[in-house]
C-alpha cells in the first residue's frame, strides 16, 4: 500500500465505510471529522511514516486532505 | 497575581494547567500519583500541539507554554499560590480530604476554585477557613477550546472573589457567566434532563436514535444531538449526574430513564466502549 492509500484508510476507518470522499477533499470543511481529529492525524503520521512533526508544521493546512498530508510526508522524508 | 495551583492531573487538570501556562502564569500541577503526572506531561504536550493546529489563526501561539508547568505530588507546594483550581475525581470524600489539608497550607488571600460538575460549592466552602475565597468554575472539555464557563457563587463567596475569578479568566482569554450555587448549576441541570428525556423518547419508540439527533441538528441547528452527546460524555457519567440531580432535588422529573440504566448495565457506555446509542 502506498502512503496515500494508508492515509486514506486511516481516515476511512474514522468516518465509517459508508462515507465517500476524494483525496483532494478538505475533510474538516466537509464536516467529516472535527478539529480534535487533527491531533490524531499528526500522531498517526508520526508513527506510520517515522517523521517528526515540529511546532512550525502544526498548521491545519498540512492535514486538510489526503493529498496535503501525502505532500507533507513527502516533504518531511525528502 | 502570578502563581496558579492546579490539583488533579486528569483530563480537566491538564487542560486547565495548559491554559494558564499558555498565558505565562507559573503553574504548579499536583496529583497523588507520580505515574499520572509523568503521563500528563505528554498529554499536555499534545494539548499544546492541538492548540497550535486549531487556533493558529485566532492569535499568537506560545511554543514554550509547557515550560511554565511544574509537576509535584506535594500539596504543600501550593503554599505561595494565588489562585488554585482543584480538579480531582468527582467524589465528595476525596474532595473533602483535599480541602481540609489545603485549608492549612494556603495563603489567607488565595482564591480556591472547585471544578466540579455537580458537587455544591457551599459545601466545599464550609470546609475552609476562608469560605469567602471559594467559588466554582465549571470548565468544559477540552478546556482550551471552550472559552466560556460557568462561574458559581456559593453562599459565602465574596464579590471580590468573583471579580478576581472573572478577571483571571479574562487574562487567559476566557469568559465567565456567573450563576448561583445549585445542583448541576444551569448547564448540567438542563443538559442532563434533555439527554434523559431524549432517551425516554427513544424508549417509548417515538423515533429512532438517528431521527432524534437529526431533529436537534437540522431543526434547531445544534452541532450535536443529545444522544450523540451522551455517547461522547459516557452513559455511566450521564446516569451518575442524573441520579445526583434526582437525589439533590428529590424531584421525580430527574428520574433516570430505565433504558439508560439498562444500557449502563450492559456495558454500552458510548464512544469509550465502542457502542452506545450509536456504534463506533
Ligand atoms: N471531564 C469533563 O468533561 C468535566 C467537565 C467539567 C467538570 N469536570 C469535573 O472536573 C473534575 C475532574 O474531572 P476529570 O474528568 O479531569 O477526572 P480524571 O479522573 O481524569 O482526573 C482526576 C485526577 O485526580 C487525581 N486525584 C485523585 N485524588 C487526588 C488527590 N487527593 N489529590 C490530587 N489528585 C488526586 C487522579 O489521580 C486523577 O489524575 C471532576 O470533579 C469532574 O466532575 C469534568
Amino acid at each position: 500500500m502506498n502512503n496515500q492509500d494508508q492515509i486514506k484508510e486511516f481516515i476511512q476507518k474514522k468516518v465509517g465505510e459508508k462515507v465517500s470522499f476524494s483525496n483532494a477533499d478538505d475533510i474538516f470543511k466537509l464536516g467529516l471529522v472535527n478539529s480534535l481529529f487533527a491531533l490524531e492525524l499528526v500522531v498517526f503520521l508520526e508513527n506510520s511514516f517515522g517523521i517528526q512533526v515540529e511546532n512550525e508544521d502544526l498548521d491545519l493546512n498540512n492535514f486538510r486532505s489526503v493529498d496535503n498530508m501525502n505532500d507533507f510526508v513527502a516533504k518531511k522524508t525528502a | 497575581m502570578k502563581k496558579i495551583g492546579v490539583i488533579g492531573a486528569g483530563i480537566m487538570g491538564q487542560g486547565v494547567a495548559y491554559q494558564f501556562a499558555k498565558f505565562d502564569y507559573e503553574v504548579c500541577l499536583i496529583d497523588i500519583s507520580q505515574e499520572v503526572l509523568d503521563d500528563s506531561k505528554n498529554k499536555i504536550r499534545n494539548i499544546s500541539r492541538l492548540d497550535m493546529l486549531v487556533n493558529r489563526e485566532k492569535g499568537p501561539i506560545n511554543p514554550t507554554a509547557t515550560d511554565n508547568i511544574r509537576y509535584s505530588t506535594d500539596l504543600r507546594d501550593l503554599a505561595d499560590a494565588d489562585f488554585i483550581v482543584e480538579n480531582i475525581i468527582e467524589n465528595v470524600d476525596a474532595k473533602t480530604k483535599v480541602y481540609q489539608e489545603l485549608s492549612e497550607i494556603i495563603q489567607t488571600t488565595a482564591k480556591v476554585v472547585v471544578n466540579t460538575s455537580c458537587i455544591t460549592i457551599t459545601r466545599i466552602g464550609s470546609l475552609m477557613k476562608h469560605p469567602e475565597n471559594v467559588l466554582g468554575i465549571h470548565f468544559m472539555n477540552p478546556v482550551h477550546m471552550r472559552p466560556t464557563v460557568e462561574v458559581i457563587r456559593g453562599v459565602y463567596t465574596s464579590d471580590e472573589s468573583i471579580e478576581t475569578a472573572l478577571k483571571t479568566l479574562e487574562s487567559v482569554n476566557m469568559n465567565g457567566i456567573v450563576v448561583n450555587d445549585s445542583p448541576g448549576f444551569v448547564s448540567n441541570r438542563v443538559l442532563m434532563l434533555t439527554v434523559n428525556e431524549a432517551i425516554f423518547a427513544l424508549q417509548d419508540r417515538v423515533a429512532d436514535a438517528e431521527s432524534i439527533d437529526r431533529i436537534h441538528k437540522e431543526c434547531f441547528g445544534h452541532t450535536m444531538g443529545p444522544l450523540e452527546t451522551a455517547d461522547l460524555i459516557g452513559l455511566d457519567t450521564i446516569l451518575y449526574s442524573v441520579e445526583v440531580l434526582y437525589h439533590s432535588f428529590n424531584d421525580s422529573k430527574y428520574r433516570p430513564a430505565p433504558l439508560l440504566k439498562q444500557m449502563v448495565d450492559a456495558g454500552k457506555l458510548g464512544r469509550k466502549s465502542g457502542e452506545g446509542f450509536f456504534k463506533y
